[in-house]
């Protein structure tokens, strides 16, 4: 699973979270690989997305900058607005969020996450941080993008709880337990893209990055992952992405060190 | 002149933090935490009290790691920059802490349902997820006008809501700014507000400019004068966060054993925060952290 040496994976994950951003969205930007994808696309083909941070801040402008954390000072530096959680989240549960990015543990074939804590084949528990915002964007964004690491133990047929909950149990789910909204629409991994069925809400695979054969993803996964019968390539991140990448994240903390 | 609430640090905590007490602290996420706070709890031995907050960055993890802590209530608790908190990680395997798990916005809404003096507050949001079927603060209810599925967050009162402000009063009448998480809410529900400032200024400079205040000083039990007290967190307007410190504090709070020196060398052999910062983090590094690149903003007439 070589790399072009041109790119780093981490490069190309984000790379492909900033297409997902349309330009004029309210994107409620969460932290690491997502952050850099708003930012990203900010630069390119959204100039006017619109930032909400879970801590109060809406901002229109790119930070002055890099950050690593979305309190970073830069990060408040002549910002939209600077308010509270409270006022943040109710511009969610309002509806007024576009799209929500989201990192996890473990998830299903679903879209459900899992970042409270998981079971290893023998019961042994195993405590993770929790939900922090993420469970309030999976319910109330417009939809949510899910961005993680794609390993058989993390791709499981049932997450052990459900943190951040996506299609539930599939068709009607989402409505039926009360959410007024929203689901994952995309799945961003190390090996490639998926996405949703309309109607049955199973995730599907949708593009292979390049050098990625759909056996090594297959492999990975812990179910019977249904493959799209237009099987695309993940586009492989341009020149000016990487320049602007390396602004953002300078030392390669986020999107590792160029080989 | 309103009279002054001025205590030094050691003794606000000796007065307001009870053991079994309900701590809400770091409520504004990333910025302003008050490990020096924290630090004077571990100090003082405090045992079994329950922590409140949204996420934690790394304060929740040091006072469970320090044996301070029964039980927690918040939405994550962790390093943000690095993922894992050892401490807490260890103490819910086994089993030593219980935790009732929140979303930045449940807890956000069981303060705020607090500060509203309400038993609770409906949301539309956990629902479908395990945090809503385990947390027994958290249920569900039918809308009482349209019959919908709605989720119901119980307030939370917290005994003591602890904030590190920028500008406080002897009365405790404090400016902030910034982005206040789940600040104002937090306040409002306490029973007891304690403050740590970065200055002791005159009740004229707060209140020439009131809508900067946090919370009216009558609810304000104690302040207390602590310049840099949530360094290793960024304070907005004084200094920058030192991202090196949290990458640090991964590697010194990995095993058990590490841990125990971390606390040693960091605040059980330092008698209050001066000290810490002139031995342990050095001037040099207070100068790196300061704030380079000033914006000040312009003033506003409160005049008639």
């Amino acid at each position: 699973m070589a790399t072009d040496a041109a790119y780093t994976r981490s490069q190309l994950m984000v790379t492909a979270a900033a297409r997902e951003i349309a330009d004029h969205e309210v994107i409620f930007v969460g932290m690491r690989l997502p952050l850099l994808g708003f930012l990203l696309a900010k630069s390119l083909h959204a100039p006017n997305a619109i930032g909400v941070y879970e801590l109060g801040i809406v901002r229109e402008s790119v930070s002055p900058e890099p950050i690593l954390t979305m309190g970073d000072l830069p990060n408040l530096y002549k910002a939209g607005w600077l308010a509270d959680t409270f006022d943040a989240m109710c511009l969610l549960q309002q509806g007024l969020v576009s799209a929500s990015f989201i990192g996890g543990a473990q998830v299903d074939r679903y879209g459900n996450l899992n970042t409270t804590r998981t079971f290893d084949p023998h019961g042994r528990m195993a405590s993770l941080p929790g939900s922090g915002g993420a469970c309030d964007l999976a319910c109330l964004a417009q939809r949510h993008i899910i961005v993680m690491s794609h390993e058989r133990r993390r791709f499981v047929e049932r997450v052990d709880y459900i943190t951040s909950p996506g299609w539930g149990e599939g068709g009607s789910w989402r409505n039926d337990v009360g959410l007024p909204r929203g689901g994952p629409s995309t799945v961003i991994t190390t090996l490639g893209v998926l996405r949703f069925d309309p109607e049955t809400r199973e995730m599907v695979l949708t593009s292979v990055h390049p050098g990625v054969q759909p056996e090594d993803v297959l492999a990975q996964t812990g179910w019977g992952l249904k493959i799209s019968s237009d099987l695309t390539e993940t586009p492989a991140p341009t020149a000016e992405e990487i320049d602007l990448l390396r602004r953002f994240d300078p030392k390669g903390y986020w999107t590792g060190k160029q080989r | 002149m309103p009279p002054s609430k001025l205590l030094p640090l050691s003794e606000a905590v000796q007065r307001f933090v009870l053991d079994g007490a309900a701590v809400a602290l770091g409520l504004s996420l990333e910025t302003a935490i008050p490990f020096a706070f924290g630090h004077e709890v571990i100090r003082q031995k405090k045992r079994r009290l329950t922590l409140i907050g949204p996420i934690s960055d790394i304060l929740f993890d040091q006072l469970i790691g320090a044996g301070c802590v029964d039980r927690v209530r918040a939405a994550w608790v962790g390093n943000v920059i690095t993922g894992i908190g050892y401490n807490y990680q260890r103490a819910v395997e086994n089993g030593s802490i219980a935790v009732e798990h929140h979303s930045n916005f449940t807890i956000s809404l069981a303060l705020k349902a607090a500060s509203m003096g309400v038993p609770f507050l409906p949301a539309l949001t956990a629902l479908g997820s395990d945090i809503l079927n385990e947390n027994p603060s958290i249920t569900t209810m039918s809308c009482p006008f349209t019959g919908n599925r709605l989720a119901a967050i119980a307030a939370i009162r917290p005994d003591v809501a602890v904030v590190q402000v920028q500008r406080s009063d002897v009365a405790g009448n404090a400016h902030v700014w910034g982005c206040l998480g789940i600040t104002r809410e937090a306040c409002m529900a306490a029973e007891s507000v304690l403050l740590l400032a970065e200055e002791i200024v005159s009740s004229d400079v707060i209140f020439r400019d009131p809508n900067r205040v946090l919370i009216p000083g009558f609810r304000v039990s104690a302040v207390a004068h602590v310049p840099w007290g949530a360094y290793p967190s960024p304070m907005p307007g004084y200094y920058n966060r030192d991202h090196e410190e949290f990458l640090r504090y991964k590697n010194r709070s990995k095993r058990p054993e590490d841990f125990e020196r971390w606390l040693q060398s960091d605040v059980d052999d330092i008698p209050d925060r001066d000290t810490y910062m002139r031995i342990c983090i050095g001037e040099d590094r207070l100068q790196a952290l300061a704030i380079h690149n000033h914006s000040i903003a312009e003033g506003v007439d409160y005049g008639y």
